[in-house]
């Protein structure tokens, strides 16, 4: 073969081309991803108008804020003065004024570093639980803290919670003692009834009598003056560290081939989510009363975070319910193939699916759970929304401000859900395991 | 067996419950007993029962808390404000969670008799009233056919309008809202025409309206609110000791006894119906329980009934109210206590 | 047969309650069922013996009472000599209304959102994500509230719409009319009204049933024609020219209907201080309904997101593999598998629009709550039986609504064997 004569054989490689203006570059991105179709034409066109609309609207409003001010009036004289007669601005100075009452209700304003501290222990206590790679050791701490977060908030002597405490302690030694002798059965009994009536029965002198040999204790703060955020955390937390326990057994339940335990579980569920949380509320603020021995009367607080704990945890169970019917059965016969009974089938196999399966679910109630913590406005507690927003508009100065507390109160449950809802993606992604 | 187990718990439950209501502690005794007195307030009317900035309730019926409260403790700061809602008012009463009931509540039939309740007087003579903008060009309550009126749910005003209209053979068309704050928003966007509510409430409401001057309220009177204090029917006692603190306080400013000469009248007054009053002589005290110098406690804690007025709700506050029919008997008024002896 | 159930009891003994798995299941239910009743029994005893030292006993006879009140919305006939009875079944029509309005716009833009936020559109999948996030991260009592302010301070008040020279003017050919109270909207009317038919508590409304059987008829008659023709068509191999027919039994029961009625549409004129004729739909129901709209689609766009995420991506690459274009693969493929995890949270939507719907009170719309539970409450106290009797009236329409779409729910159902 001769070289020199194949002329039409390329022998080196053309240099490469930019791609047509078209296909490359911000041109490129814009046509596949904005107007690949007639359709999504219409559609970005119409997302941006919207959008632009909404920014023109606002943003007038927004440049035109004013902090600092004593009254509402005062506040429109310096928006006039500055802007002009006739225009409207935000008054953001009775958030400037109010934020204590905002954040704190009427907890004793000498005594705020309590909430706040329990605040910080709270994201302590929950950070382990939320992040697996920090250390394990954590979680003790994390098991007390309820203990810690109640005598920081309310108050009085330490050893009504360190006694609450030692409940658990007593059931576990009930377990330690009776196991070797009487078997795994009646240890569970004792494991159940031993803290029950310790609580009872013996907390309660115990801790009196604590108290006169040691006297610790905090200045006691009363639950009518919780109001505003502290109020909204304490409620929403408590329900949500309660309400996935017993939101999983009622699934359980639910689920379960014992007839009178299904059908219970089913009733109650059945009941809790056919009547609205307000009238739940209502129920536990006045009608509890009726149903209890006379003259038996406790918190409030307890009461309403009891209620909300059990609307929840019915809307858990149904959400669990649904990532346990969309496992497939072979998962169910292929522990019971293993030999697992019915605990490790549903701690090691069931469980672990269909609660990855739920997360989008329970997360939503989660958030639910802690935006309804707005509706106990209407059982006379100081909700942020609207408890604290009317006892600040009824004030004569700030009467007649309706945007800024909204915009203000609807920015922080944003700031908490969005978190929320963010972390149940981090972990969505995190437990994915199938190949996508 | 296990079923005869379960009946035998509930009768002893049942036995249990039984004998606690029999001994049926008075509620003077368990307010004593707890050192605080549990006082029904508004959640939020200013003038009347609200919390101020830092959280302590000021107003015109906070006020007679802090007065019962000094009368059996000689301590007006031993108070616990409960508000409550007036859907819950009523049952919060009946279920014991609070001692008294002191929140705007017109005394009506059904509710001293249907409800369980006892008034034990009145506190505030307040009337249903309207309030329009001048530019609608109205001048009586008689010309509101056809009107959108704006009232508050839950409260004895709704009835009143009804009847109202029914009787005036009008018809209106009713935006009920929750709360006063929302009840202003409406009807300063013109989503109603007129805006009816108690007159105490709605010159308070106009007081702090931007330009009150544009407002106006209607001559028309539709009813007859007497507002007061409340107790639990059937413990006599303790609606004795609020319904005579309430008229320690009338009559104190009856007597010209003000918070200012108080401690001078009590050693040195010369009128025996002073001296009976203030526990100089005569013990009253001990009749109803208390000690001999309640009254005087009581009227310490904030005033005579004169003083309380001046300074929550009267012509000086931004609320604006004349006295009116709540001026004394001797003034034209109605308030018109019992003699102290 | 019988040795087998012979030997357990002649092994019998007390630890097999607990030990033995034949028999732990039934002594676990017993002990649940012991404890659960005991309970119950012990909070009756208590109730009862409360009321007994209140003196006050449980008495629903304050429902036969005249009520007092007026509504701003009936559904059915109401004057406030109406009975509380009368009002409360008002107020659960006005609930059942603003549910179904809400449950159904949900839906729509639920699906909607959900769909859009996968998208390959940059602009929209954001818009739908911020859309998303944002209304389901704020209380919905925000933005009932917020809603509604803004229907107040953005339409004018009837008032404006007086005088030579307006403020404010009525659109559509000076038929509709926006005002910060309500929607004024022109409604048909009946010249040669049929009236109404008194069938118990509630009264039929003659006029509607005939539209309502006109237009059944109508469907009726359509298909009839339809199934005619597949027969000619299976028979002879041809299929008769139908669209006439149709058309016609479609529109021509309807059409002859409301020509007997005397039908002509009224519309709204300012009169007095508001405006009369036609419909005025009140910004209340609307701000509500728009809120618990919005409210619920973003969470029902987040289910179905979820559920379309929750399909195998095999599945949609074998529908590509098939040549379907991604609409069609949306809709054929991965929606009906998707339905199975999406239905049941779905329920939990819907029975959560419905119990929200309760809120209406903030805005001053009558349902179950702001007249059984808020007003007749209020005026007759008592608080027990309206609160009891409100709990078992939303039960109800909330057992209706689950176990219908739970019979929906079984149908989409994976049949395993």
């Amino acid at each position: 073969m001769n070289t020199s004569t194949s002329t039409f054989v390329r022998t080196e490689m053309l240099p490469e081309q930019a791609p047509p203006l078209t296909e490359a570059g911000a041109v490129k991105w814009v046509r596949e991803n904005l107007f690949s179709s007639i359709l999504n034409g219409i559609l970005t066109v119409l997302g941006i108008v919207v959008v632009a609309y909404l920014v023109i609207g606002i943003a007038p409003w927004l440049s035109r804020s004013v902090w600092n001010a004593g009254s509402l009036s005062e506040c429109r004289q310096i928006i006039a003065d500055r802007w002009g007669e006739g225009v409207t601005g935000a008054c953001w100075a009775v958030i400037r004024e109010r934020w204590p009452q905002y954040l704190f209700g009427f907890y004793p304003s000498h005594l705020y570093w309590r909430p706040v501290l329990a605040f910080v222990l709270l994201c302590v206590a929950v950070a382990p639980v939320l992040f697996d790679r920090l250390p394990r050791k954590m979680l003790w701490f994390s098991l007390i803290y309820p203990a810690v977060g109640f005598w920081l908030l309310w108050g009085g002597s330490v050893w009504v919670p360190v006694m609450a405490v030692a409940g658990f302690a007593i059931g576990y030694a009930a377990v330690k003692v009776v196991q070797p002798v009487a078997g795994t059965i009646l240890a569970t009994i004792a494991a159940v009834l031993a803290p029950v009536l310790w609580w009872l029965f013996l907390a309660g002198p115990a801790a009196d009598a604590l108290q006169s040999i040691l006297p610790i204790a905090l200045q006691g703060v009363r639950s009518r003056e919780f109001g505003g955020f502290i109020l909204a955390f304490t409620i929403g937390f408590t329900g949500i560290a309660f309400s996935l326990p017993l939101g999983v057994m009622l699934a359980l339940g639910r689920q379960s081939d014992m007839f009178i335990v299904n059908k219970l579980s089913v009733g109650f569920i059945e009941f809790i989510r056919g009547v609205p949380l307000i009238t739940l509320l209502f129920t536990a603020s006045l009608l509890l009363n009726y149903f209890l021995p006379p003259g038996t009367d406790f918190d409030i607080i307890l009461r309403v975070i009891i209620m909300v704990v059990l609307f929840a945890a019915a809307y858990i169970a149904e959400v669990v319910r649904g990532g346990l019917a969309a496992l497939p059965r072979g998962q169910y016969e292929a522990a019971d193939a293993l030999g697992l009974d019915y605990w490790k089938a549903q701690r090691l196999i069931i469980m672990p699916q269909a609660l990855k399966i739920s997360i989008p679910g329970i997360v939503s109630t989660f958030i639910g759970l802690f935006k309804d913590t707005t509706l106990v406005v209407f059982v006379g507690l100081l909700d942020p929304l609207k408890g604290i927003t009317d006892a600040v508009r009824a004030s004569t100065d700030w009467k007649g401000i309706y945007w800024e507390p909204y915009i203000f109160v609807g920015a922080i449950f944003f700031l908490f859900c969005f978190g929320m809802s963010r972390y149940s993606m981090y972990l969505e992604s995190k437990l994915k395991t199938d190949h996508r | 067996m296990k079923q005869s187990v379960f009946l035998g718990t509930l009768a002893a439950t049942t036995l249990l419950a039984g004998a606690a209501l029999a001994q049926g502690t008075s509620t003077l005794q368990t307010v004593k007993d707890r050192g605080e007195l549990n006082c029904g307030v508004n959640t939020g009317l200013v003038g009347f029962a609200a919390p101020d900035a830092s959280g302590n309730w000021q107003g015109f019926d906070v006020a007679l808390c802090k007065a019962v409260a000094g009368a059996i403790f000689g301590d007006a700061s031993k108070v616990v404000y409960i508000p409550t809602t007036s859907s819950d008012r009523f049952e919060q009463l009946t279920s014991g969670r609070i001692d008294m009931l002191i929140r705007n509540t017109t005394w009506t039939f059904s509710r001293d008799t249907d409800l369980k309740m006892d008034f034990v007087g009145v506190n505030y003579y307040d009337g249903q009233g309207f309030m329009v903008r001048n530019d609608l060009g109205v001048s009586s309550a008689k010309e509101l056919n056809g009107a959108t009126i704006c009232i508050q749910t839950g409260t004895t005003t709704e009835l009143n309008l009804a009847d109202y209209f029914k009787a005036n053979n009008m018809t209106y068309t009713a935006v009920p809202i929750e709360t006063n704050a929302e009840g202003e928003q409406q009807y300063l966007a013109g989503a109603c025409d007129a805006y009816t509510t108690d007159a105490s409430g709605l010159a308070a409401t106009r007081a702090a309206f931007a330009d009150p001057e544009n407002h106006v309220i209607l001559p028309e009177i539709i009813s007859k609110e007497p507002l007061g204090p409340a107790v639990r029917h059937g413990d006599s006692e303790w609606g004795d000791v609020v319904r005579w603190t309430m008229n320690a306080l009338v009559a104190a400013e009856e007597f010209g006894i003000t918070s200012a000469n108080i401690d001078e009248l009590a050693t040195s007054s010369q009128n025996p119906e002073v001296q009976r009053l203030l526990g100089t002589s005569d013990n009253l005290g001990g009749m109803i329980g208390l000690e001999a110098n309640w009254a005087l406690n009581a009227i310490k804690a904030g005033g005579n009934y004169g003083e309380i007025f001046a300074a929550t709700i009267g012509e000086s506050t931004p609320i604006g109210l004349a006295r009116g029919l709540n001026a004394q008997w001797t003034q034209g008024g109605l308030l018109y206590t019992p003699p102290f002896r | 047969m019988a040795v087998v159930t012979e030997e357990p009891k002649a092994g019998f003994r007390l630890g097999m309650l607990i030990y033995d798995t034949r028999y732990r299941s039934i002594t676990i239910q017993i002990v649940v069922l012991m404890l659960v009743m005991l309970g119950v029994a012990w909070l009756i005893d208590n109730l009862l013996s409360n009321l007994a030292a209140l003196g006050r006993g449980i008495d629903f006879g304050f429902l036969w009472n005249r009520a007092g009140y007026d509504i701003n919305q009936t559904l059915v006939e109401y004057t406030n000599d109406s009975t509380h009875a009368r009002a409360t079944l008002v107020g659960l029509l006005n609930t059942l209304l603003i549910a179904f309005l809400g449950c159904i716009a949900a839906t729509v833009v639920g699906v909607i959102a959900g769909v859009l936020r996968l998208s390959n559109n940059w602009v929209i999948a954001r818009l739908m994500t911020v859309y998303v996030e944002i209304f389901r991260n704020i209380p919905l009592l925000l933005w009932i509230l917020m809603i509604y302010t803004i229907f107040t301070e953005a339409f004018p008040a009837p008032n404006a719409f007086r005088g030579d020279t307006p403020a404010a003017s009525m659109v559509m050919f000076d038929t509709v009319a926006f005002t910060n109270r309500y929607t004024a909207i022109p409604w048909p009317m009946f010249d040669r009204s049929l009236g109404w038919l008194p069938l118990g508590p509630l009264w039929l409304n003659l006029d509607l049933a005939a539209i309502v059987a006109a237009l059944v008829g109508g469907f009726l008659l359509n298909r009839f024609i339809l199934r005619r023709a597949t027969r000619i068509q299976e028979a002879t191999g041809d299929r008769p020219t139908t669209w006439w027919q149709c058309t016609l039994a479609l529109f021509g029961p309807i059409f002859l209907v409301l020509l007997a009625l005397g039908t002509h549409l009224d519309s709204p004129s300012l009169q007095g201080f508001n405006f009369t004729g036609g419909l005025q739909v009140s910004n209340s129901l609307v701000a509500l309904w728009l809120a618990l709209t919005l409210y619920t689609a973003a969470f029902i766009a987040e289910i179905v997101r979820a559920g379309i995420n929750a399909i195998s991506r095999g599945q949609s690459e074998a529908a590509f593999a098939l040549g379907l274009r991604p609409g069609r693969t949306m809709n054929l493929i991965i929606l009906p598998q998707a339905l199975r995890v999406i239905i049941p949270p779905l329920i939990s939507q819907y029975l959560n629009l419905t119990k929200n719907s309760s809120l209406a009170i903030a805005v001053g719309y009558m349902d179950l709550r702001g007249t059984l539970g808020g007003i007749t409450l209020n005026q007759t106290g008592r608080g027990l039986e309206a609160m009891m009797l409100l709990m078992l009236i939303y039960l109800i329409v909330s057992l209706l609504i689950s176990s219908a779409m739970n019979v929906y729910n079984n149908s989409v159902k994976l049949k395993e064997r």
